[in-house]
């Protein structure tokens, strides 16, 4: 089985520089798990405690995985998923938990 | 060219079209954040292709570009070989400092971190502050503008060119 992973630019130190990754899993959850072993690190930088962090954006197929079920989100061989951060911020008087 | 390569970079160079596109960008959104990204061939720090973002949060103090519409540009960036050599947003109602919010999502690190301030004028004609930085692992660094007249031609060669003001009409 394999999954294209994209890994942002920002995560590729934990890749050494890819920017693709493959990876297994029936979840996205165990997917990450699987990524993890392979690339150490990066689950912290995806998963906060048990969810997907805020400000970090998956899309398997090219759907947002937070309208498909999040780190439940079924994935499968052939599947494609994409991490991008956000691209976000805000002025001094916003409050807004920055992981 | 390396993925993650920083290249030493101490100015902004844009063209002056682009510039008041983001400037007119942020004035028409005022009092919301204006956002959007001007996308350049990898590796050559030329930002020449203007690509404003609706703003998602929709807010006076918080910027984020929506899901769906991150993946369209990314992949769009991607099949056209470039990446995005500004990100800018504007502030409303502070001046053009990255706060830190910005600061602590600031995600590309080759980017040039532009902002701008509507705070003295707002939607209308006035002066507006323009200012750029870099922002690495949660360090920023200002660095000058250079805003360049617009060529014909794309070459990267520009002859003559003004520092930019913060003056626009």
């Amino acid at each position: 089985m394999a999954i294209d992973v994209r890994i942002p630019t920002i995560l590729r130190t934990y890749t050494g520089g890819e920017k693709a990754v493959t990876g297994e899993g029936s979840t996205l959850a165990e997917l990450i798990d699987d990524l993890e072993s392979k690339h150490p690190g990066i689950k912290e930088r995806l998963i906060d405690g048990s969810e997907l962090r805020r400000f970090v954006n998956v899309y398997v197929n090219d759907e947002d995985v937070r309208f498909t079920g999040s780190l439940g989100t079924e994935v499968g061989d052939g599947d494609e998923v994409v991490v991008l951060p956000a691209v976000a911020g805000g002025a001094p008087t916003a409050w807004v938990a920055v992981p | 060219m390396a993925d993650g390569l920083s290249y030493p970079r101490e100015v902004l160079k844009i063209d002056q079209v682009t510039y008041d596109a983001i400037v007119a960008h942020a004035k028409r959104d005022h009092p919301d954040e204006a956002c959007g990204v001007v996308a350049g061939p990898e590796g050559l720090d030329r930002p020449l292709r203007f690509v404003p973002m609706v703003n998602a949060a929709g807010s006076p103090t918080f910027y984020e570009f929506d899901s769906t519409e991150l993946l369209r540009l990314y992949k769009e960036m991607d099949a056209r070989d470039e990446e995005p050599v500004v990100i800018y947003h504007s502030h409303t109602a502070t001046e053009a400092y990255p706060s830190r919010t910005d600061v602590g999502l600031a995600s590309e690190p080759n980017a040039h971190y532009v902002l701008v301030s509507t705070a003295d004028h707002g939607n209308s004609a006035g002066p507006v502050e323009f200012r750029s930085y870099r922002i690495i692992d949660g360090e920023v660094t200002e660095e000058e503008v250079s805003v360049l007249p617009t060529e014909k031609s794309g070459t990267d060669a520009p002859r003559g060119h003004v520092t930019g003001t913060s003056t626009t009409t």
